[in-house]
Formats: C-alpha cells, sequence, structure tokens
C-alpha cells in the first residue's frame, strides 16, 4: 500500500504510532544455491572416505538395465560386501530385487522427486550402515537431466546407457555425460539385432567429457563385466590410498 | 523438475538470512544461473513464485543474470567464450574445451526491508 502522507510505498513501518521510513538496502549474498546440497554431500563423502566406503551413483534413462546390471554385478561381485540404495519415485520393486541377491537395500522413493539428493542419501546410509571397506551401490531415479546437478558424496558418477537409445543420447543430455566419470554401454547383446553406430555413440560421449572412461557390457550375457569389476577394483584402491601416495 | 527444489534451497537460505539479518521483507533477489548449469530459467521464476509464498521472499521480484560461459582448449590453451560443451576451441580447431565458468547457481544479492 502506498503511504497516504508522502507516497512511499513499500518498506514503511509505524512505530510507536508514528510514520517511519525503512529505505530498502541490499544484501550481498554471492550464496550458492546448491550449498546445502553439497553440505550433506560433503559430510557423506568423509564418511565413505573414512570408513574405505566406495560410493558410485549409477544415472541413466528409465529402463536403460540399471536395476539388471547391478543384480548381475552383485551376483559376480559374491563375497564382496556390498550396500545398496536404490531411488525410484514410486515402489519398493527394485529394492526387492536386489535384497533377493541377499544384498542389503533401502529404497528412497521420491514421491514426486525427480533425483536422489544428499540429504535423503545420508538418511538411506544411516539405515544401511554399510560395512568398512564395502561398496556403495547408489541406484538414482531414472532420469538423465535433474540427478546429474545433485552431488550425493559419491566417488564417481555411472553414466548407463543402453543401446537402444540412440547415438544421439550424450548431445541430447550433455550435463549428464558431463557429470560422469564411467558410462556403461548396456545390452551389447542387442547389437546384432540393431542398426546402431557404436563408434559414434563413443565419439558423441568423448565430445561432451573427454575424460569419460567406456566399457560396453551386457548385463544378460555377462559381456564386459569382469572389465566393469575391474574398473570398480581401481576405483575402490583409488580411494583407499592414502592421499600421500597420490 | 528440479527447478521447484532448488527454489526450495533459495527459500531455506532467504529464511535463514532474515533471521540473522533481521528484515522481514524481500522486494528483489538477484539470481546467477550459468548457461551451463543445466537450471532452465523460466522454470525457475515459475517455481520461485510458487515456493517463495508464505515466506519474507513472498513476492519479491526477481532478476537472473546468466554472464557467459568460459572454457580452456585443451590442446593449446586459449580462453574463450562457449555456447556448449562440446564446441572446439575457436583458435586451433583442433582441442576440446573444458569448462572453467558457467555453470554457477548463486543468490547474489537481496533488496530487503
Amino acid at each position: 500500500m502506498m503511504c497516504g502522507i508522502c507516497g512511499c510505498g513499500e518498506g514503511q513501518v509505524q512505530i510507536d504510532g508514528k510514520h517511519h521510513h525503512v529505505q530498502p538496502r541490499e544484501i550481498a549474498m554471492e550464496r550458492d544455491i546448491m550449498s546445502k546440497n553439497d553440505g550433506y554431500a560433503g559430510a557423506n563423502r568423509d564418511r565413505f572416505r573414512n570408513a574405505g566406503v566406495l560410493a558410485l551413483n549409477l544415472v541413466s534413462s528409465p529402463g536403460a538395465g540399471k536395476t539388471a546390471l547391478l543384480v548381475k554385478t552383485l551376483q559376480m561381485l559374491g563375497k564382496t560386501p556390498c550396500a545398496v540404495i536404490e531411488g525410484d519415485q514410486q515402489t519398493a520393486n527394485d529394492a526387492d530385487r536386489i535384497r533377493a541377491t541377499g544384498v542389503p537395500a533401502v529404497q528412497i522413493n521420491t514421491g514426486k522427486g525427480c533425483h536422489l539428493d544428499a540429504h535423503m542419501v545420508g538418511h538411506a546410509v544411516d539405515d544401511l550402515a554399510p560395512q568398512p571397506g564395502s561398496l556403495l551401490f547408489i541406484e538414482n531415479v531414472g532420469n538423465l537431466v535433474c540427478p546429474a546437478g545433485f552431488d550425493l558424496g559419491e566417488a564417481h558418477k555411472v553414466v548407463v546407457l543402453s543401446v537402444t537409445e540412440g547415438e544421439d543420447k550424450p548431445l541430447k543430455y550433455p550435463d549428464m555425460f558431463a557429470a560422469a566419470d564411467l558410462v556403461l554401454i548396456n545390452k551389447a547383446d542387442l547389437i546384432p539385432h540393431l542398426e546402431v553406430d557404436m563408434d559414434l555413440i563413443l565419439a558423441n560421449a568423448h565430445k561432451i567429457n573427454p575424460r569419460l572412461d567406456v566399457i560396453i557390457v551386457s548385463a544378460k550375457t555377462g559381456m564386459g563385466m569382469q572389465d566393469w569389476l575391474g574398473w570398480i577394483q581401481a576405483a575402490h584402491a583409488k580411494l583407499r590410498r592414502p592421499a600421500a601416495a597420490e | 523438475m528440479h527447478e521447484m527444489s532448488l527454489c526450495e534451497s533459495i527459500r531455506e537460505i532467504i529464511q535463514e538470512q532474515s533471521r540473522a539479518d533481521g528484515f522481514t521483507k524481500v522486494n528483489r533477489v538477484w539470481l546467477e544461473v550459468g548457461p551451463l548449469s543445466c537450471v532452465e530459467p523460466s522454470a525457475l521464476r515459475f517455481g520461485f513464485d510458487v515456493v517463495m509464498r508464505g515466506s519474507v521472499a513472498e513476492g519479491a521480484a526477481v532478476e537472473i543474470t546468466t554472464p557467459p560461459a568460459k572454457a580452456r582448449c585443451l590442446a593449446c590453451g586459449t580462453t574463450a567464450t562457449i555456447q556448449q560443451r562440446y564446441e572446439l576451441c575457436p583458435n586451433c580447431g583442433v582441442g576440446p574445451m573444458d569448462m572453467i565458468q558457467g555453470d554457477a547457481l548463486k543468490i547474489s544479492k537481496l533488496e530487503v526491508v
């Protein structure tokens, strides 16, 4: 409401019934909007590092085969201690599939949310209490957009891209490929049935992120799975190496 | 729609600042949104109006600045403005460009009473 006496607009207050002006003022903030999430992510990362836990954040479109790949990975890892956090908008189906392998899993349902955030993951880790020196797989909500922007405290983001999704997926969703350290090109057993240019997928992925590691796998036939396990072991060894040896 | 959860973060940060600083109303919020920040400014504006209801920033105007993204060529070291992540170096035409600035997401300043 505009003041009827002096015509000032916003900012007037009454003190002891007298008209009084408060001049608007500016506050310099320079505050990162992601700082809340990044604070939780940093705490998660410290916790993982101190316990020697390798946390991997698996991201993909819906239907790229993340859960099937994870189930196969857990079966092949055998006695290596593992734990899984499953993120989906609804249902506990994926956590049930993981638990069927004997590996402890916690399901986070994000409801309307399109991604996991570091705060949710911190609580899930409280529930799961992964063993020191174990592997923690975080299967994010199937979405190639939003999860790119949310650090969960993981050591690496791993994109799962299936061969049926089109060679230009990295160009269409560059943020995710830029944020990742590894892309697993899944469902490779289907290649003979498709007109897919594998070289073009790799070239497009490296256009976005020249440092990206690439492993071609099939969770169904087991193709490339040993390379993926080798990558996990190397990442785990690097995490546990003292900083002085870097 | 992760712009909505970003707006929740903006609301929390502003509410905290209002308690620390003693202001009761925010007239204007300046946001810096990097062109490669994976945030759509129009979705952010929409989410902002909805999420700020009932807070000190209800009805506040939003000013969004998008300073250009910059990158350094991995081959020749040239620094240049880029529009997209996968551009080749404008100088040598060979090297991929490595982003050094452009994904910021910040509350720059507030106008408060």
